[in-house]
């Protein structure tokens, strides 16, 4: 592991240990590996401890870990013949979100996903997965070609939000991202989303408004940045944080119990980011069951039902 | 001229202050030119200063007044939906906060509907109020302009939304963002209905209110000079650490960037409506056109859309 949560130094402290004995150049010896089992029992204690309990806070930050694994890991294992497709034929390419045609266990589909990077060079390229116009507009065209061939839609959501900026602005970034979530809407070929990672906003609900919608287990999604939220209400972004984590309801098993997602999909022990490769089969799994689930139905009834279900939406609260 | 503004302006005010307190606030200052004008005058204008022309925030109930032909009009009752389904709480209780706005303004929520009358044509208006919780979308606004856009069918009617609003209402959460879907499939049902949807943007539309509804309209209007963008000027601000172009997200920047249809007056407001309605219709009206009816005369003690909480009113990223 290279990367701790601040939370996860108990853990890190032990494995540390571990790592250490077993550098020892007598590291076979009977005692020492005993020693070496007791520990390793003991970080995995730990880690189960931690992640049995993690706060909305915590969530958070699991959420946007730097090795958690991306969209195009996602893509890289799941999609074969992956063709990636760029530019929404206006403006210009957006690195922000990546879409193209693939096969998805044996069929044909679009995919369509924000991709955050992984080191500073490919983060900055990706801009953090922070679309722009042009993002949503060639999101927007990909949705429209899947319909007009009959492809399932798979989304892969990650984003802290769509790009603040002039230009994005000057572009019309608003009307870029509700012509997505009415593009979302209209389908008539199956649509479905996994939050993988962070669902920020407007920019996450521009490619998530779909038939089916599954989520990590310590993904997040939520109206606005526990951060954003912070400054806003309880003017203070740093203190707060963890206040308005909790207060806005964005974990899974919350959302879940709202109804705005369907499912919600284990992660390993320890996190997505512990595991990716489990990680991945896992959401390939329920994605193939969720597309299993939609393909009885017509195009006409894809879109009605999804509309319905937003309908339906926050009509009736569980107390 | 700026010692004028700055040194003789407080000056004098310093001098005739005390009197127009005393006087019950029958005075307003305009935001943008700092010209006095009498309250009645000022609701003769529709909120508009005679001076500078600036277009100040029109409540929404005198928005409709402004827009219907004269009396020929009926508010909707809205659906109840569930209060608070989050049990927010910041630093106040989400309860409490909704309980001031509603006091304050009389209203359920931040969003009015009315079916009536305008130029003779069936029209259903829905408006939102910036003075409540500074115009933000939960589940009560999506919900209304569901009931808005099903009214203009079931009526044969055109809709015409006037947005005001922050954005998402944060206290709502996730079901707030919902609501972007759910105002989109309302104008999708106005839209299939072969309906016109009519947005007219006032001060200020910005976050998740203009990512869904706002920005969908079949024609597009925008006030003068109203605010009108996704992300907060700030937010931009800190993320490019730029100082912002000048006119940066007011209509006529987005006129200039080819997001909206027209930049229309206030006074021209109801002409225009009148005369793009006809036109997607394919009729002619059957009122007068040209006249505006003038908005009765209301107390002095009329509260202007507040600006007392300004932490509710930001947008949403």
């Amino acid at each position: 592991m290279h990367n701790f949560l601040d939370f996860e130094k108990p853990v890190a402290e032990l494995e540390g240990k571990i790592e250490e004995l077993r550098r020892l150049p007598d590291s076979g010896d009977p005692k020492i590996a005993e020693e070496l089992s007791k520990l390793q029992g003991k970080a995995e204690k730990l880690l189960r401890q931690t992640y049995s309990k993690l706060t909305a806070w915590q969530k958070t930050q699991v959420a946007r870990h730097p090795d958690r694994p991306h969209t195009l890991d996602y893509i890289g294992a799941l999609i074969e013949d992956f063709t990636p497709l760029a530019g929404d034929r206006a403006f210009s390419e957006d690195h922000a979100i990546i879409s193209g045609l693939g096969r998805f266990r044996g069929s044909s589909v679009v995919v369509i996903g924000h991709e955050k990077g992984t080191d500073t060079k490919t983060r900055i390229h990706h801009n953090f997965g922070m679309a722009k116009p042009e993002g949503y507009r060639k999101a927007r065209r990909l949705m429209k070609l899947a319909d007009r061939f009959k492809l399932p839609v798979i989304t892969l959501v990650d984003t802290p939000g769509a790009y603040p900026g002039v230009e994005a602005e000057a572009r019309g970034q608003a009307e870029a991202i509700a012509r997505s979530v009415e593009t979302c809407l209209g389908l008539k070929v199956p649509l479905v989303s996994v939050i993988i990672g962070e669902g920020g906003s407007g920019g996450a609900i521009a490619l998530a408004a779909a038939n089916t919608v599954l989520m990590l287990e310590h993904s997040i999604y939520s109206v606005i940045s526990p951060e954003g939220c912070a400054s806003i209400l309880w003017r203070d972004s740093n203190n707060a944080a963890e206040a308005a984590a909790e207060a806005l309801k964005l974990t899974s098993a919350d959302l879940e119990e709202l109804g705005v997602i369907d499912e919600v999909i284990p992660e390993p022990l320890g996190g997505a980011h512990h595991c990716p490769a489990e990680t991945i089969a896992a959401v390939g799994d329920a994605i193939e069951q969720a597309l299993k689930e939609l393909s009885s139905l017509d195009g006409g009834a894809l879109k009605v039902r999804r509309r319905e279900k937003y309908l339906e939406l926050g009509q009736k609260i569980p107390s | 001229m700026n010692w004028l503004k700055n040194l003789v302006r407080p000056k004098l005010r310093e001098l005739v202050g005390r009197q127009k307190g005393t006087a019950g606030n029958l005075w307003r200052d305009c935001p943008e030119c700092e010209g006095m004008i009498f309250h009645s005058d000022l609701e003769k204008d529709h909120w508009v200063c005679r001076f500078c022309g600036h277009h100040m925030r029109l409540e929404a109930g005198k928005r409709l007044v402004m827009l219907f032909d004269e009396d020929a009009y009926q508010t909707v009752e809205l659906d109840a939906v569930p209060t608070d389904p989050l049990k927010f709480r910041d630093r106040r209780k989400y309860t409490e906060r909704m309980k001031e706005a509603q006091n304050r303004t009389g209203e359920t929520d931040a969003l009015i509907v009315a079916h009536g009358k305008m130029g003779g044509f069936n029209v259903v208006i829905a408006a939102l109020d910036f003075s409540f919780m500074g115009g933000s979308m939960g589940v009560a606004v999506g919900q209304g302009l569901l009931t808005a856009a099903r009214l203009a069918v079931v009526q044969d009617a055109s809709l015409i939304v006037v947005p005001s609003s922050g954005g998402a209402r944060m206290q709502e959460g996730i079901l707030s963002l919902m609501q972007m879907a759910r105002t989109t499939i309302a104008v999708e049902e106005v839209r299939e209905a072969g309906l016109p949807y009519i947005v007219v943007l006032a001060d200020p539309t910005t976050g998740g209110v203009t990512a869904s509804f706002a920005m969908l309209g079949d024609i597009a209007i925008a006030e003068p000079g109203a605010i009108i963008g996704f992300a907060g000027a700030r937010v931009i601000e800190q993320t490019i650490r730029e100082k912002l172009p000048e006119g940066f997200q007011r209509a006529e920047y987005l006129l200039d960037h080819g997001m909206i249809d027209m930049v229309v007056h206030r006074h021209e407001l109801r002409d225009t409506l009148i005369r793009v309605i006809g036109l997607l219709r394919n009729t002619v009206p059957a009122a007068d056109v040209a006249s505006i009816p003038a908005a009765a005369e209301t107390p002095a003690a009329n509260p202007a859309p507040s600006e007392d909480h300004p932490a509710e009113d930001r947008p949403t990223e």
